[in-house]
């Protein structure tokens, strides 16, 4: 091999200098790189970790929305939705559906009425690509951006009595939703509930035209609104049992309905409804068919990512689906790896068993 | 290549270089999209994923490569130990450059996530949901990621101490480029 006189040893000394120096310079950026240099990031270690309650998280369970049911039917598409997208799932036909109701906790034993929002994880299949979402009942998020986000959950687990105050002053949007939560009624059950993605999507169609939608499966049960009081008097575990029963007696069904913005609407921020009278097509109907519990219920090991969309739709300016995709990685790693935690022999819940047909 | 040759074939180098910017890049791209929850992540989950399938292809193709063409043999001068660590470094290396892609795409598969790629690219899922399965690949790919990059450090240092102070050849046999030096002739 083609060999050269070695370095004098002063030489030699300044290129090992120079060799340890490219090592560290490269080991320092991928440290930068990984967020190791930078404590001030938000991460989705510390967005998940902020959810966990004072007495830590709930393991073997997903870090927020832990408490939850699930079930299986039927996506029934009437055509109309593929006007806005060619997500197979919008063409006319009828889709297999897993999802999960859920309560916005990360106590997966909470009372139903300490629960203010509710939500819908959902995933249809059509075409061999999947349509993942998770939707929430509240008609406007709490918060404008994924940071706002974490100060909020900061501020209400913080033993200082003016953190809110302090939180609520500097995001002014906090407001209408406390509005909501103060005022709003509990429906009596899921299948009264309307889950809205909040979100805004960019549609797009066979002719490529792109408009930004959100959507909202729409009950088509009779609403029976509650005051708090009163739906709490229906028991701790009343929204499991009940829609166990109620789907184990017919199928319960939700409209799809697809909401196009105007231009100028806010697309990149879910705290701020879009005005009445905006284009809406109904798309099609959900029709939950079979009830089961979580422990061995064909949601469980599903992560409801919002981001993992079909052709035809995509993320918008929004900032909150990558945001919630990183963070639900985050969960879903964990939970898996605290697999042992979950209790997958333990007896059903007795709300859940009796409702069994 | 026979017994003599002193440098790797072009076609090595190239796929050498190629994949030195590509793992690099994987490498961070990984390491920053865990770390952020900012919009970036989305493209760079797709970049990851994407990315990690072509250094996979490349990679088979290398190991082909390395079969057919075989590689210079090692300076005399080098001590046995150093010999040693060379050839099990390598080892790791191609070992590594292969299981990395899987371990992700396994991992995605065990999660019951769909494999989806740039230009909407559709990959077949390669193991049945299972959480138990999913942690444990997820651990694996993680750890072995910075045992990567750690690998890849020793590497650089030991190409450098090659090229600087043994001045032996070795880092010749790999440049990009064959340069020229006082006394000796590129096909020597």
């Amino acid at each position: 091999m083609a060999q050269s006189p070695p370095p004098t040893s002063r030489a030699a000394i300044g290129s090992l200098v120079l060799i340890a120096g490219v090592v560290a310079a490269a080991a320092g950026a991928f440290a930068y790189t990984g967020g190791f240099l930078s404590p001030e990031r938000l991460t989705p270690p510390k967005l998940v970790g902020a959810l966990a309650p004072p007495g830590g998280p709930a393991l073997g369970h997903r870090r927020n929305h832990a408490k939850g049911i699930c079930f299986t039917g039927t996506f029934q598409s009437n055509g109309q939705g593929a006007a806005l997208s060619k997500a197979p799932q919008l063409a006319a036909g009828s889709y297999p559906v897993v999802g999960r109701f859920n309560l916005g906790t990360p106590d997966p034993n909470a009372p139903d009425a300490t629960v203010r929002v509710r939500g819908l994880g959902l995933q249809i299949t059509a075409g061999g690509q999947v349509w993942r979402a998770a939707m929430i009942d509240p008609p406007f998020f709490p918060v404008a951006t994924p940071d706002a986000f974490y100060a909020l959950l900061e501020a209400s687990h913080s033993k200082d009595p003016d953190a809110m105050k302090g939180f609520i002053a500097g995001h002014p949007e906090f407001a209408t939703f406390a509005g909501w939560a103060g005022s709003a009624p509990f429906m009596a059950s899921y299948a009264e509930d309307a889950f809205n993605s909040l979100n805004a999507f960019l549609f797009t169609n066979a002719a490529g035209t792109t408009s930004a939608v959100r959507w909202s499966f729409r009950p088509q049960a009779q609403l029976e609104p509650l005051s708090p009081a009163d739906f709490a008097k229906l028991g701790p575990n009343h929204l499991e049992t009940d829609i166990a029963e109620r789907v184990a007696g017919a199928p319960q069904r939700w409209t799809l309905v697809l909401t196009v913005a105007d231009p100028g609407d806010p697309t990149d921020d879910p705290s701020k409804a879009w005005p009445a009278g905006r284009r809406s097509v109904e798309a099609g109907t959900l029709v939950v068919e079979k009830v089961e519990d979580e422990r061995d219920g064909p949601c469980r090991d599903i992560n409801f990512d919002p981001t993992l969309l079909p052709d035809g739709i995509a993320v918008s300016d929004d900032p909150f689906p990558a945001a919630r995709s990183a963070a639900y990685a985050r969960s879903y790693n964990l939970r898996t790896a605290e697999w042992k935690d979950y209790p997958y022999q333990a007896p059903a819940k007795p709300a859940a068993s009796t409702a069994q047909p | 290549m026979n017994a003599q040759s002193t440098r790797f074939t072009v076609l090595q180098r190239a796929l050498h270089w190629l994949m030195a910017v590509g793992i690099l890049a994987m490498l961070f791209i990984g390491v920053g999209m865990v770390s952020t929850v900012m919009p970036t992540y989305l493209p760079l989950l797709e970049a990851h994923k994407t990315l990690g399938i072509v250094i996979l292809l490349l990679a088979l193709l290398r190991l082909a490569v390395r079969f057919v063409y075989g590689a210079p043999a090692l300076p005399a001068s080098m001590p046995a130990p150093m010999k040693l660590a060379a050839h099990l470094s390598h080892y790791g290396l191609y070992a590594l450059m292969i299981a990395m892609p899987l371990l992700g795409w396994a991992m995605l598969s065990a999660g019951a996530y769909p494999v989806v790629l740039y230009g909407g690219i559709r990959l077949p899922s390669i193991l049945p949901q299972n959480a138990g399965l999913h942690a444990l690949l997820w651990q694996a790919h993680v750890w072995l990621a910075f045992a990567f990059f750690a690998l890849i450090l020793m590497h650089l240092a030991a190409g450098l101490f090659h090229a600087l102070i043994r001045r032996d050849g070795v880092f010749e046999s790999m440049a990009p480029v064959a340069r020229p030096r006082e006394g000796t002739t590129p096909a020597e």
